[in-house]
């Protein structure tokens, strides 16, 4: 039961460009284990983003192995063993809020009954209850992300990969959020990867947070955080959260220097 | 109140009445300019002069007029739609009738013809670089060259009437169709194709879920330059069949017999249908977009 949920051996990925070889990630070793929850953090170019896609083998990695599940990536997408969040909401304008958290239970075959009660249980999770016959327009930006996280945890994928989800929205929603997210986590026990470009954000919300350094893009650090799970918006101004954000900004520094 | 409705009606219908205004205050001093040599021709034969004023009411009550005034048009117009019976051969709805079932007909052919293209085009690379080509290719070769060939070709096989004229109008309305589908097909960004891949989404899926609805503002916007296309094709349809039946021959037997009225009422007929028939693909448009939620 100790085996992780995600294991990356020696991974790499290496674009090919007129402007020669890119190496987007290089010698990746990491383990996520059940239940955690795992910030990917660093500059842009540092390949956190990528890493996020070679997990959900949107992207196939040029040497390495990845196994989600156990299994191959493409097995584990098959499966649908994850769930996607991407920076935007990409909600279908023509279908109600109801409609596109169905829209990935119709493609995966579930009866009109579980949709119903699944859309109901996930619009729940995510404090949406009540907005299922609304069309995407009518709700802010920060109410769509929060649907299309519901969308993404509508079947059961024990994984949840977000990339920058809360990117585009103001730091007061963004907080709100993020209080919000901690509480889902807690209640549906799911292991949960996490890029972002802040690390506030970062260390608010993880367990382990992974530092990435550009050009290459690799693992600069690897920070398991000693916060409890079970945490406030507070805890931002504690000593310990301080330390920690002080170990992610010298971990990116570092990845930074030898440039 | 009454006020702010007369307002808004003024606002959008001001604008098109206006250039309505203009252009028949242009047809009419065309219409004496043009017709005036035949009065002064007229009246030099009888060894009379005429003044400024008899020239210019001579102008308007020609038989065969260079251009025919307005009045005449429309009074031709209701002369062979109101007062005759429709089955009559001489009825102008009849003659539209005959028009409007090659145009639909075709336009429903070539609708579909284009969408089955544009898919094809979209989903298989092959088709993509070999289809393609042809597809431009089609439209500029001048149909009232190749309507000819078509009727008579599928006359000798037996196929005459509506079939021969719809092939034409498909032909004129494919292209729009197949051009604006693939668009449309392809309009989903990278996010949303690879949203369906998290979910392993099926081809079918992807299509009838995602690509599907994505293009229908790019179908409409084809399906009004269609329909339009349509139309003169069945028109031109109708030119190499001897003048039998449609708004086609109508303009035919008018410029055989130099009736210029009844040309300029078909010709005037077929625009009014031209119009109607893209403002009811605008009507259809606007209540569907509105209804998937895409604000126009």
């Amino acid at each position: 039961m100790n085996n992780p949920v995600i294991s990356a051996n020696e991974l790499s990925l290496t674009y090919q460009t007129n402007d020669g070889p890119v190496h987007a990630l290089q010698d990746i070793n990491l383990d996520i284990k059940k239940g955690e929850f795992v910030s990917f953090i660093g500059p842009s170019g540092c390949g956190k983003t990528t890493l996020l896609r070679v997990i959900a083998e949107l992207e196939t990695p040029t040497s390495g192995t990845i196994q989600v599940n156990g299994m191959s990536a493409s097995e584990a997408r098959m499966q649908r063993a994850y769930g996607y969040v991407f920076q935007a909401a990409g909600l279908y304008p023509w279908r109600t809020i109801g409609g596109n958290i169905k829209l990935p239970l119709e493609i995966m075959g579930y009866s009109k009954e579980q949709r119903e009660e699944r859309v109901a249980h996930v619009l729940e999770l995510v404090e949406l209850s009540g907005f299922d016959k609304k069309f995407p327009w009518q709700l802010s930006g920060g109410m769509q992300q929060r649907a299309s996280i519901a969308r993404a945890l509508a079947f059961d994928a024990d994984i949840l990969l977000m990339d920058e989800p809360f990117g585009a929205l103001d730091e007061i929603v963004r907080d709100h959020l993020n209080e919000q997210l901690l509480k889902l986590w807690a209640r549906t026990q799911k292991t949960i990867g996490f890029v972002t470009h802040s690390i506030p954000e970062a260390v608010f919300l993880s367990t382990k947070i992974v530092v990435m350094s550009p050009r290459p893009g690799r693992i600069a650090n690897i920070i398991e955080s000693t916060l409890p799970r079970d945490r406030s918006l507070d805890i931002r101004e504690s000593q310990e959260f301080l330390d920690i954000a002080a170990e992610v900004r010298d971990g990116l520094r570092t990845g930074h220097a030898d440039e | 109140m009454l006020m702010n409705k007369f307002r808004f009606f003024w606002h959008k219908v001001g604008p098109v009445l206006t250039v309505l205004l203009v252009i028949i205050a242009i047809w009419y001093a065309a219409t004496i300019w043009l017709n005036s040599s035949w009065a002064y021709d007229k009246a030099k034969r009888a060894d009379t002069t005429i003044s400024f004023s008899q020239m210019v009411s001579d102008t308007m009550i020609q038989d065969k007029p260079l251009l025919p005034a307005p009045h005449q048009v429309v009074k031709e117009i209701y002369k062979t739609t109101v007062l005759k019976k429709i089955t009559s051969k001489r009825s102008l709805i009849w003659h539209g009738w005959i028009t409007l079932s090659a145009t639909l007909l075709g336009f429903a052919f070539g609708t579909t013809f284009g969408i089955l293209l544009a898919i094809g085009i979209v989903y298989s690379r092959a088709m993509d670089m070999s289809v393609m080509p042809w597809v431009i290719t089609s439209q500029t070769i001048p149909i009232l060259a190749v309507a000819p060939m078509i009727i008579v070709v599928l006359n000798a096989v037996g196929i005459s009437g509506l079939l021969p004229k719809a092939i034409i109008s498909m032909y004129l309305s494919f292209f729009p169709v197949v051009v604006g589908m693939v668009k449309g097909l392809r309009s989903p960004d990278q996010m949303q194709i690879d949203q369906m891949r998290t979910w392993s989404a099926s081809k079918s899926s992807s299509f009838w879920k995602l690509r599907l609805p994505s293009s229908m503002p790019y179908l409409f916007a084809s399906l009004k330059i269609g329909i339009a296309a349509s139309l003169v094709g069945a028109i031109v349809g109708e030119l190499p069949t001897g003048a039998v039946a449609g708004l086609g021959a109508r303009l035919l037997a008018g410029s055989y017999y130099g009736q210029t009225i009844q040309i300029w009422s078909a010709l005037i007929c077929a625009a009014i249908l031209a119009a109607s028939l893209v403002a009811i693909i605008g009507i259809i448009e606007k209540h569907t977009l509105r209804r998937m939620g895409i604000q126009l």
